[in-house]
């Protein structure tokens, strides 16, 4: 396939099962020296497994890793590392309180009859940094530091470690454009010294700017490798998505009254609502009854919007109306009391309460809008927790068993269920069919329908773009924290456009 | 009711898996472990209208352990701390004193409530400190907790001057040394304390909010739960048991003793909540469990004297059956120790761990 140099590093037919989840089969994976090469996938792919498994957080199932052409098996992240494969991971894995020069030398401090030779510590670490172009104060705490220059200190740490294989996992998630390019230069840099770049992204502009080759993951299978100046953007999306453009446009769509949608009253309005940091400012009108659908990579501000609209961050820009009265939603309780409901996608942070019971999680919201004095009966729990246990098929549909126990989909569940039953007006399903079986995801899809017909309004934000399409009666794009297009769901909307949507931008 | 007629039958696999089984069966050991030094020891008798017994002297003497510790479960569930509740004992019992020795007529059953009043909303008041430091400004609860923990023994020798107060008074001396319907009355009051506390938690939706808030505080707040207002009445509610404790400690001396009332009681509160199984992590919480870890430590007391163990080595003694206890609760260290005894007959496998050999 090539003529270029014999990769440093290679990975083949690795698998690797969680209980019941089989995360990798059979993949194969190679890092050249001197190269950046993406890791590309959507959220639940296996990126991260890989990386986990490389690095020897995890052990591999079957498979084997070379370096170098010999073949090993890590033990855990420090023999990786003594091995020459270092990873920056997304939050900084540094002491804030330690100075710059600590921080990269800490552990392997040059000392002299046991004693730390400070002058040698700042002299090595001002060294290193040069070699990184990088003018940083060594001897400033690493708390003064920007975030983004903390990610540089990660990586001169990395590189004076192990100077051959460099993980960076989503280094640039929380980096602005400044910052990000900054963080380029040390990456192009490196490549040059021969250092060979894992690197995971989501933003697509990224990818395309720094990386040379890309390996394409998808639900823990290996699609293929690609030299990133032969994939385009579109053909990318698609095949991290697992389908072809062509396959897409015959999917067809229910047809939509999308005219009777906008038609009704306007529940929630949002005129430039925007949060510096989390997402752009957005102007987007959800009205009774209408399915309004999210599409974007993951990263690309879906989550954030939602948590605006919720009051789970409060917008600093912009306002936002209610049943046309204006509202400052400083927090979810108000948010609730406005008739909004918020189904996160990361269920186990910020969803579940893991040692309550079935029927207590369920119920919770509810009783928090009635408060601790008016406690739900017994009977009318019972009512209300059976219902939605049939409804939704829970498994097992015994309400007594502490919600921790239950398995993922059946989790996803109960947490809709504990917004079901505050009966709100505007619903929000932050991928709500993630990691749950069909059956189930179809079940969940009926139900948003028929809710909607009812006249709920529902702001639906999934990563499958055929489920958005089925159920939207106009989709909203983002795309690198952007809302950067709306679009009715008419018959000309098809998941190639969405697709073509999210990798242009909009511009095209 | 036997475990027939509740249907399925009880196994006694299923006994010793219950949360309070452990707790309850060091309770009965220690128990039994007295009777074997004290023949007596169970014996209850009624002597002029009161009950008497070695079992009524653990309740009677154990009754201010047990509330604070009732208070300290609801604050331990929220996944805090409240290191404070010795220094409240002490700054409530010193000026409800205080108050009595400023009465004309010490046997005035109004100015002994009016003593009572003030002491316990001062002890409220330093609670409800706690809670806002707490849930208000986000200082840890271990340092917001400290704060008080040290100053208010300040506070209370401020309030006493220094000095051993002495009161006497008979209302007064009710509280934590008298006894009503033949029992006595700091028992009363801990039955009363118990019974409201499991009304307001189990019957009202209290202990929902509070093991949610425990148990996920960020899923609790995106769920529409107000953690602010619950985690400040929970700190006031622990202050507030910890205040009517110091009212009982200084009642049953009739004096108040600012530096020595409540010592360490903090840490026998917490313990008592522990052996009770409630996880210092936050999230579920066992007032019954508590009211036995209360127990536990009480009688654990008793024995020692009763047994005769020199005084001291008491605090050692009391040490090492509470790391038993704990141990014994931890299922982790159960299945560990089962295991090791299993294993050991075959020779352990060398541990696996293949030096990664790299060309340099």
């Amino acid at each position: 396939m090539d003529d270029a140099p014999a990769p440093i590093l290679r990975m083949r037919g690795i698998c690797k099962e969680f209980p019941g989840v089989r995360a990798l089969g059979d993949v194969d994976f190679r890092l050249l020296p001197g190269e950046v090469h993406a890791l590309m996938g959507e959220n639940g792919a296996g990126k991260s497994t890989l990386i986990k498994v490389l690095t020897g957080v995890h052990a591999v199932d079957g498979g084997e890793i070379t370096l170098d052409g010999s073949p090993v098996s890590f033990t855990g992240p420090l023999a990786a590392q003594q091995a020459g494969i270092s990873t920056v991971y997304q939050e900084v894995n540094l002491c804030p309180n330690l100075s710059v020069a600590e921080n990269i030398l800490i552990g392997r401090e040059p000392r002299r009859l046991g004693r730390i030779r400070w002058k040698e510590v700042r002299r090595r670490a001002a060294e290193l940094l040069a070699r990184l172009e990088l003018d940083i104060d060594v001897s400033a705490p690493l708390s003064s530091c920007s975030l983004a220059v903390q990610q540089m200190v990660a990586i001169a740490r990395a590189v004076d470690v192990s100077a051959r294989v460099l993980i960076l996992d989503e280094p640039t998630s929380s980096l602005d454009a400044g910052e990000v390019e900054q963080l380029f230069r040390v990456m192009r840099r490196l490549k040059a010294e021969g250092i060979a770049i894992l690197f995971v992204s989501h933003f697509l502009d990224q990818i395309y700017e720094i990386a040379d080759r890309m390996t394409i993951l998808r639900d823990g299978r290996l699609v293929g490798e690609y030299l990133t100046s032969e994939l385009g953007q579109v053909e990318l999306v698609g095949k991290m998505i697992g389908k072809e453009l062509k396959d897409l446009e015959t999917l067809e769509n229910a047809p939509k009254d999308i005219a009777a949608a906008e038609r009704s009253r306007p529940f929630a309005e949002a005129r430039a609502l925007g949060r510096p940091g989390s997402v752009e400012p957005f102007t987007l009108t959800i009205h009774e009854g209408e399915v309004v659908g999210l599409a974007g990579l993951l990263g690309s501000g879906r989550t954030e919007v939602a948590r605006l609209l919720f009051g789970a961050d409060h917008a600093t820009t912009g306002e936002l109306s209610v049943g046309g009265a204006p509202v400052t939603l400083r927090t979810p309780r108000a948010a609730t009391n406005h008739g909004i409901a918020f189904c996160s996608e990361n269920r186990r942070a910020e969803g579940l309460i893991p040692d309550l019971t079935v029927r207590e999680n369920i119920i919770l919201a509810l009783q928090a809008a009635r408060g601790w004095a008016r406690p739900i009966p017994r009977r009318t729990q019972d009512e209300l927790v059976d219902k939605y246990v049939n409804a939704l098929k829970i498994r097992p549909a015994d309400p007594d068993r502490p919600v921790k126990n239950l398995s993922g989909g059946n989790q996803q569940k109960v947490l809709l269920a504990r917004w079901l039953i505050v009966e709100p007006k505007l619903l929000i399903l932050d991928e709500p069919t993630r990691g749950i079986d069909v059956g189930a995801k179809a079940e969940i899809q009926r139900l948003v329908a028929e809710l909607s017909d009812g006249g709920m309004a529902v702001l639906f934000i999934s990563a499958e773009l055929e489920e958005v399409l089925r159920l939207s009666h106009k989709v909203g794009v983002l795309r690198d924290r952007r809302l950067v297009a709306e679009l009715p769901n008419d018959d000309d909307l098809t998941t190639g456009v969405l697709m073509e949507t999210i990798a242009s931008g909009g511009r095209a | 009711m036997n475990a027939r007629e509740r249907g399925p039958r009880v196994s006694a696999a299923a006994v010793i898996r219950h949360r309070l089984f452990w707790p309850a069966a060091v309770l009965v050991l220690l128990l039994l472990a007295n009777v074997f030094f004290t023949p007596g020891f169970l014996s209850v008798e009624l002597k002029d209208g009161h009950l008497y017994g070695s079992l009524i002297d653990i309740a009677r003497f154990g009754a201010p352990l047990i509330l604070v510790a009732i208070g300290m479960t609801l604050v331990i569930a929220t996944g805090g701390i409240d290191l404070s509740v010795g220094s409240v004992v002490a700054i409530s019992g010193a000026l409800s004193c205080l108050w009595i020795t400023g009465l004309e007529d010490q046997q005035s059953v109004t100015g002994v409530l009016t003593a009572v009043g003030v002491a316990l909303g001062l002890a409220l008041f330093l609670g409800l400190c706690n809670g806002v430091l707490v849930a208000g400004i986000g200082i840890q609860p271990i340092i917001a907790t400290l704060i008080l923990m040290v100053a208010g023994r300040g506070l209370a020798q401020l309030i006493t001057d220094g000095q051993i107060l002495t009161v006497n008074s008979a209302p007064y001396k009710l509280i934590g040394g008298g006894y009503w319907l033949t029992l006595p009355f700091g028992v009363l009051i801990v039955l009363a304390v118990l019974g409201i506390t499991a009304f307001l938690t189990r019957r009202m939706a209290l202990g929902l909010l509070i093991e949610s808030v425990g148990g996920n505080a960020v899923a609790s707040r995106l769920a529409g739960i107000r953690s602010r207002g619950l985690i400040v009445a929970v700190y006031a509610f622990c202050a507030l048991c910890a205040g009517i404790a110091g009212l009982m400690i200084s009642s049953n001396v009739s004096s108040a003793d600012g530096n020595n009332a409540g010592l360490w009681i903090e840490l026998d509160a917490i313990l008592a909540v522990v052996i009770g199984g409630t996880s210092l992590a936050g999230g579920r919480f066992s007032l019954g469990g508590t009211v036995l870890g209360a127990l536990v430590i009480q009688t654990l007391t008793t024995t020692i004297y009763s047994i005769g163990i020199p005084p001291e080595t008491t605090l050692l003694f009391k040490a090492l059956v509470v790391t038993a206890v704990c141990l014994l609760q931890s299922p982790a260290f159960r299945e560990k120790a089962l295991n090791r005894r299993r294993r050991r007959p075959q020779a352990a496998p060398a541990s696996a761990d293949p030096k990664v050999k790299v060309p340099a």
